[in-house]
């Protein structure tokens, strides 16, 4: 059994989701300067409510990472891959997402990844497929 | 504050893939601990559990467990979905009232009858970490990434962790894995979600246990060796990780100021640290030294009933006091992703 939820996500989650729809990333940023993405409604050093929304790239680098060489069976992949937190190009704070590598030597903290967006995007985080390793310009 | 004491402590013990419901479960703990206090049942003022539905995925069992308690005629009773850790802190507050002087606090969980992989995504927020599936040991082995690559661990250092926990759960009765392992052994073990490996992990335990609160010299009159509560505060801080210094267990350090820590040394600290690298964190922020012995029980790597394990940890460290004659101990609890909230209480005997 399944019961259906629908909540409305309101001015910041809102149009955080919207805009990967758009294959735009939009951050929070705070009273103090922190750009924050994914975005919060309120500053989580002060509790000060947040509306300042910028965008930031859709590439960044690799803070932290871990390697699933057995994925579960509701994991992103059906193939071995690594969940990463990912600093975007003009964020302060990081994305947590999987990412998509050929094996765990593959994957270091510091390395450049890209959104890969899904084909279909309907306003979830998982309009962001995963991230993938930085096409070399 | 009014002073509270506890005067007795009961587990269930380490039990893999029980058949009895969690009422089943308690019934013999909580009848322990009220034996062991040397206090009647109808003296109890006020009664507090913690337990998570969605782990047996029956609504409302924390409801049936009362039955364990015995709640005609009606009893003031309460529930927190979180571990028994957080009833005690409860039954705690609800003492310095002042109008009931002894309260109980229990918890129980069966967490082997789901995967805990699945079912505790459900406590991570629903938009951004929750469609992702981002499981608890995944964003435990960010965590201790982010250790490795802050230089301040190696695997070395979690296997190490383990071996510890191992050897100290030897003589525990209570444990679910013990006994002598090997840095290198582990270290050669494959990983479950690099840097940790499954011995890094807790085992998957179903479990119960209680506790009696006693306010005042009543706690001196029912037990020889009552563990004063002389410190206990719960702080949380941001759910997303990526929001967080990893390499920092924040929460646990503000809370282990709050309890008062530090003004004292502390003889035994029973940490909830699930995971290998959660101890060298929870050392590191509660500000603990080589004089004292962390985990003699061999923790939650050696036995980890969810929503107990940290109700264990504090009545081990009761029993330190109760039994061993320590005299300042104290007992951790954590919950959510990442050591998100943790709760430190600190526990001195009369000597």
């Amino acid at each position: 059994m399944e019961l259906l939820y629908r909540r409305s996500l309101g001015p910041v989650v809102g149009a955080f989701l919207t805009g990967l729809r758009d294959q735009h990333v939009l951050a929070s940023r705070t009273g103090a300067g922190r750009v924050i993405c994914p975005p919060l409604e309120y500053d989580p050093e002060s509790g000060d409510a947040v509306s300042d929304l910028v965008e930031v790239a859709s590439s960044g680098a690799v803070t932290g990472w871990t390697w699933v060489s057995e994925p579960l069976r509701k994991h992103p992949f059906d193939h071995p891959f690594a969940w990463v937190l990912v600093q975007l190009d003009g964020a302060d704070t990081s994305m947590l997402h999987a990412l998509d590598a050929s094996d765990m030597a593959a994957v270091s903290t510091g390395m450049r990844v890209q959104i890969r967006w899904a084909e279909e995007r309907t306003g979830h985080i998982t309009d962001i497929a995963c991230f993938e390793p930085e096409a070399l310009a | 504050m009014r002073d509270v004491a506890i005067v007795s402590f009961a587990q269930s013990g380490s039990l893999v893939d029980i058949a009895a419901s969690e009422t089943q479960m308690l019934l013999p703990v909580i009848n322990a601990a009220v034996e062991r206090s040397g206090i009647a049942r109808a003296d109890i003022g006020f009664t507090c559990s913690g337990s998570a539905d969605y782990l047996a995925g029956t609504p409302f069992a924390f409801v049936a467990n009362l039955e364990a308690v015995g709640a005609w005629p009606p009893i003031s009773e309460s529930h927190v979905d979180m571990d028994g850790a957080w009833a005690l802190y409860e039954a705690w507050v609800r003492l310095q009232h002042g109008d009931v002087d002894v309260a109980l606090a229990f918890s129980s969980g069966i967490s082997s009858r789901s995967d805990l992989r699945e079912v505790l995504c459900l406590q991570n927020d629903p938009y951004y970490l929750m469609p992702l599936w981002a499981d608890h040991i995944s964003l435990a082995a960010l965590q201790a990434r982010a250790l490795i690559d802050a230089g301040l661990a190696t695997e070395g250092d979690f296997a190490e962790v383990v071996a510890r926990s191992r050897r100290s759960a030897s003589t525990n009765p209570f444990a679910q894995l013990s006994g002598d392992v090997t840095v290198e052994s582990l270290l050669a073990e494959p990983y479950t979600a690099a840097p940790l490996r499954a011995a890094d992990c807790p085992p998957i335990t179903d479990g119960a246990a209680a506790v009696i609160l006693v306010a005042g010299d009543l706690a001196r009159e029912v037990c020889e060796r009552p563990a004063w509560i002389r410190g206990i505060d719960h702080r949380s801080e941001a759910h997303y990780p990526g929001l967080r210094d990893l390499t920092r267990a924040g929460s646990a350090r503000l809370a282990g100021e709050q309890a008062g820590v530090g003004t004292a040394p502390v003889e035994v600290a029973e940490l909830s640290a699930c995971f290998s690298h959660e101890e060298l964190l929870l050392s590191t922020a509660l500000g603990l030294g080589d004089d004292t012995e962390v985990n003699p029980s061999g923790g939650s790597l050696a036995s980890n009933p969810m929503m107990v394990s940290g109700l264990i940890r504090i009545g081990e460290a009761f029993r330190q006091i109760n039994e061993n004659g320590r005299h300042r101990t104290l007992g951790h609890a954590a919950s959510g992703p990442c050591l998100q909230q943790n709760l430190v209480c600190v526990l001195e005997g009369d000597s």
